[in-house]
């Protein structure tokens, strides 16, 4: 039976390599969907990673780095918000500095940590479902894992069914109309981006404190690139997110796995399936009509009240 | 009317004295508001009773809506205080105007159009169940007003999807279900048809009767004297008087709203009809949306006439403009200008087989706003303006000068910047440019809208002395009354179809409300 394992196994480590990817990717809709885009997302994702594993080193306590990792992509998230909307910066240009920054400061300040083992999260060990085959091995992770897949209907829940929601989902395609009955654009914009950073520090520090468990530089390869196109995959919607982010984990890990069991392609090609696949759903999502996919109207666009005469 | 002061409604017979006695629920003193370069309101005094209906009178450009947005808080002034219910108020967001009591609906609606209309109205709004949604709760009392004030919208239908009547019949239902006391519209009946107007003003005297006071904006004289109660008139950010509508006419409006005595029509001679100039068979074409916004146009154009294109807007008339110009794509059907196949050619070369357009949006697509007036006035021929590549600026602005004295264009020198022209004088010079080219076709989009009633009659004049040199003109405007005093004949628009070409003694604002909603008329 070394099919079904092999399956299982892929299964178990297309989640664990997704989760990085969902978190950061749940951040990124929260934030988008106020109209805010933050293309830094690769930077934010970077330094979360670092710091995550930096701190967990020094305090030995995994769970202490995730939480530092959140906060340092809070704190970039907290660069972006201050220049895209406090300042009406372009928010293009604002995202593109945050991943120079993320990658030239984790590249510099995580020089003496390469090759360092930092406390990683364990997999949680779940007393009855230790004994069945196949569902033990899909099921066994640290408990981050569980934490994005419940996150998931959260978000779903509160972006459909709350003020919360509705205000988010307003702001993002019409601020006028948001701000004439009485909504602060500003000020959820500015929590949007926060909180999406928030998440995507978490999720880069799950890449270094879960998933790869070291710290080499530039450590997330281009995730925060793809999980601005799995925003666009999942059409803003969470529920969509979380398929989009296991299945380019799970592309991530089957070059891996075939090279294992020794498939005939060459390792590089077998590295370069997520990116092409990255490129297949951006023109996917061109082709197919805007209205479908649900781009929200304002997105990229700074909200500025007394402009217009 | 020396009657002591009694709680309203005590007595519905003694309008006289009721009216009298109604207590001030607004008051605004001495408003200011300067924008770069523009005083748009210059120390206004504006007062309002409760329960009536207040239009506030005054061309586009007068400060209406700069007022509005200041009392509504989008806005803050520069100067003067504002009193609603007795008490000095500062809004510094539309939130705080809300929660005193005071709505708007605005020119262009506020609604998100990818969300129903339960949301819409909910937005911001906190129910009962807070932070989760009670509809159910929202549902009941958004019916009840809906049958209170005759207002009936489809709740679970999303913006994008409804009529523009029925849009700003959400907007209404979206201050309503806040308990406004106050409600301002602003310029409402500029995209209705005519029955919906009607159903509108029915409405509004509904609220006024349950006690609501309504302000209602607007620049139309008739519908100001219809549906108000008072009427405040503004001219160029001053309020110029306050008048009880019962006890004026549209001429005393019309002086105080321009300052001086208007000459309301223009003379225009039945044309004699002539060979057809451009032919549109069956034309199909998408809007930006990618949606079918023409369905089948059949239409013709002949020399020496005006022909009217009359419509509510947003019915396929920018698509039909686009598609002459040459800057929108047919997706079926022919172009046949001057017995020429010209669905294929590009912009360029329908210019120069002689078609001309006055755009509907004339600071973005009409002209370069931060060219110069004289750059702005080659625009469509640079390369006659060059030498060996080089523009030659000796010629043009000898060209410039012509024109700007020909035309009247009121400008500092031929070198500033054209944005920094008042919205007649861009007109003028979109005119001038379009005129001075010689073409055969002139297509005229909303040709005076914004414009003051000196500006309306210089463009309206020259369409007539265009089309009497046995050229054509396609006149695109939502102004009926244009559109009945200059057309030699007048098609009319609805979803993208010619749903008929009147002759202009046929014709009656009647029968082409009708069509423009979309109904037929009997044969006779």
């Amino acid at each position: 039976m070394i099919e079904a394992e092999f399956i299982a196994s892929l299964i178990a480590a297309s989640m664990r390599a997704g989760t990085p990817l969902l978190f950061a990717t749940l951040g990124e809709i929260i934030a988008e969907r106020s109209g805010v885009l933050n293309l830094g997302l690769e930077g934010v994702m970077v330094t979360g990673a670092m710091t995550g594993f930096y701190v967990s080193l020094i305090t030995g306590n995994p769970w202490l780095g995730i939480l530092a990792g959140g906060i340092a992509g809070l704190l970039l998230a907290l660069i972006h918000a201050f220049f895209t909307v406090s300042l009406k910066v372009d928010q293009a240009v604002t995202g593109l500095m945050l991943v120079l920054l993320g990658l030239g400061l984790t590249g510099f300040l995580g020089r003496d940590l390469v090759g360092k083992v930092a406390t990683y999260l364990q997999p949680l060990n779940v007393p009855f479902l230790s004994t069945v085959p196949y569902l033990s091995e899909i099921l066994k992770h640290d408990p981050l894992v569980y934490v994005g897949i419940f996150l998931v209907p959260l978000l779903w829940f509160l972006m459909n069914k709350t003020r919360y929601g509705m205000e988010l989902f307003a702001v993002g395609e019409n601020p006028e109309a948001a701000d004439t009955m009485g909504i602060h654009v500003d000020k959820i914009r500015f929590l949007a981006v926060l909180i999406g950073g928030f998440l995507a520090g978490i999720g880069g520090a799950h890449l270094s404190l879960a998933y790869a468990k070291v710290w080499t530089d530039g450590l997330t390869a281009g995730r925060g690139w793809i999980c601005l196109a799995l925003v666009i995959f999942s059409g803003w919607m969470p529920q969509r997110a979380i398929f989009g982010a296991y299945l380019f984990g799970g592309l991530d890990v089957l070059s891996f796995k075939l090279q294992a069991i020794g498939f005939g392609v060459s390792y590089h090609f077998m590295r370069m399936i997520p990116y092409v696949f990255t490129i297949l759903v951006l023109l996917f999502s061109v082709i197919k009509e805007k209205e479908k996919f649900g781009a929200p109207s304002a997105l990229g666009k700074p909200y500025i009240r007394e402009q217009k005469f | 009317m020396g009657e002591s002061m009694e709680p309203m409604g005590a007595s519905m017979g003694a309008m006289e004295s009721m009216e009298a006695n109604r207590d001030t629920i607004l008051e605004m003193k001495d408003i200011v508001k300067v924008f770069p370069g523009v005083v748009a309101n210059d120390g206004v005094n504006f007062s309002v009773k409760r329960g009536e209906i207040h239009g506030l009178l005054g061309e586009n450009g007068a400060g209406k809506t700069t007022l509005m947005s200041v009392l509504y808080g989008l806005y803050k002034p520069d100067n003067g205080e504002i009193f609603f219910e007795g008490k000095r108020v500062e809004f510094n967001s539309p939130g705080d105007a809300i929660k005193a009591g005071i709505g708007m609906v605005h020119q262009h609606f506020m609604l998100v159009s990818k969300m129903t209309a339960l949301n819409n109205i909910l937005l911001g709004y906190r129910t009962p169940k807070d932070p989760m949604m009670d509809y159910e709760w929202a549902r009941s009392r958004i019916e009840e007003l809906s049958k209170m004030y005759g207002i009936e919208v489809n709740l679970d239908e999303k913006i994008i999807n409804m009529s523009v009547g029925e849009q700003q019949r959400v907007e209404i239902l979206k201050a309503l279900f806040r308990d406004v006391k106050l409600l301002i519209l602003d310029e409402p009946t500029s995209v209705l048809t005519p029955a919906e107007t009607e159903r509108l003003f029915k409405a509004l005297k509904r609220m006024s009767a349950e006690g609501l006071t309504v302000i209602f904006i607007t620049h139309k004289l008739r519908e100001a004297l219809e549906v108000t109660d008072r009427i405040t008139v503004l001219r160029k950010g001053k309020d110029v008087g306050t008048l009880i509508t019962k006890n004026t006419n549209e001429r005393e409006l019309a002086r105080l709203m321009v300052g001086r005595e208007v000459e309301v029509s223009i003379e225009k001679k039945k044309s004699a009809a002539k060979e057809v100039l451009l032919r549109l068979e069956n034309v199909y074409a998408k809007n930006d949306r990618g949606l079918l916004a023409l369905k089948g146009i059949n239409l013709s154009i002949r020399r020496g006439e005006i022909l009217g294109l009359a419509g509510v807007s947003g019915n396929g008339q920018k698509e039909l403009e686009e598609v002459i110009v040459g800057t929108r794509k047919v997706e079926k059907g022919r172009l046949i200008f001057n017995g020429k196949d010209i669905t294929g050619l590009g912009v360029r070369k329908r210019i120069a087989l002689g078609i001309s357009c006055i755009p509907e949006d004339r600071i973005e697509t009409g002209m370069a706003p931060s060219l110069s007036v004289e750059e702005n006035l080659i625009l469509r021929d640079f390369p006659n303006f060059s030498k060996n590549g080089f523009m030659d600026f000796g010629q043009i602005e000898a060209h410039a000068e012509r024109l700007i004295e020909e035309f009247g264009i009121k400008t500092p020198s031929p070198k500033v910047e054209a944005r920094t022209l008042s919205g007649g004088n861009i007109q003028r010079l979109i005119i001038a440019r379009e005129l001075s080219r010689n073409p055969l076709l002139l297509i005229a989009s909303q040709p005076t809208r914004g414009l003051d009633v000196a500006g309306i009659e210089y463009v309206r004049k020259r369409l007539v002395t265009f089309s009497e040199e046995g050229k054509a003109v396609l006149l695109i405007s939502e102004d009926l009354e244009e559109i009945m005093q200059l057309s030699d004949r007048i098609a009319v628009i609805y979803e993208g179809e010619i749903k008929g070409v009147l002759e202009r003694e046929e014709a009656d604002p009647e029968k082409i409300g009708i069509l423009m909603s979309g109904g037929e008329l009997e044969e006779t």
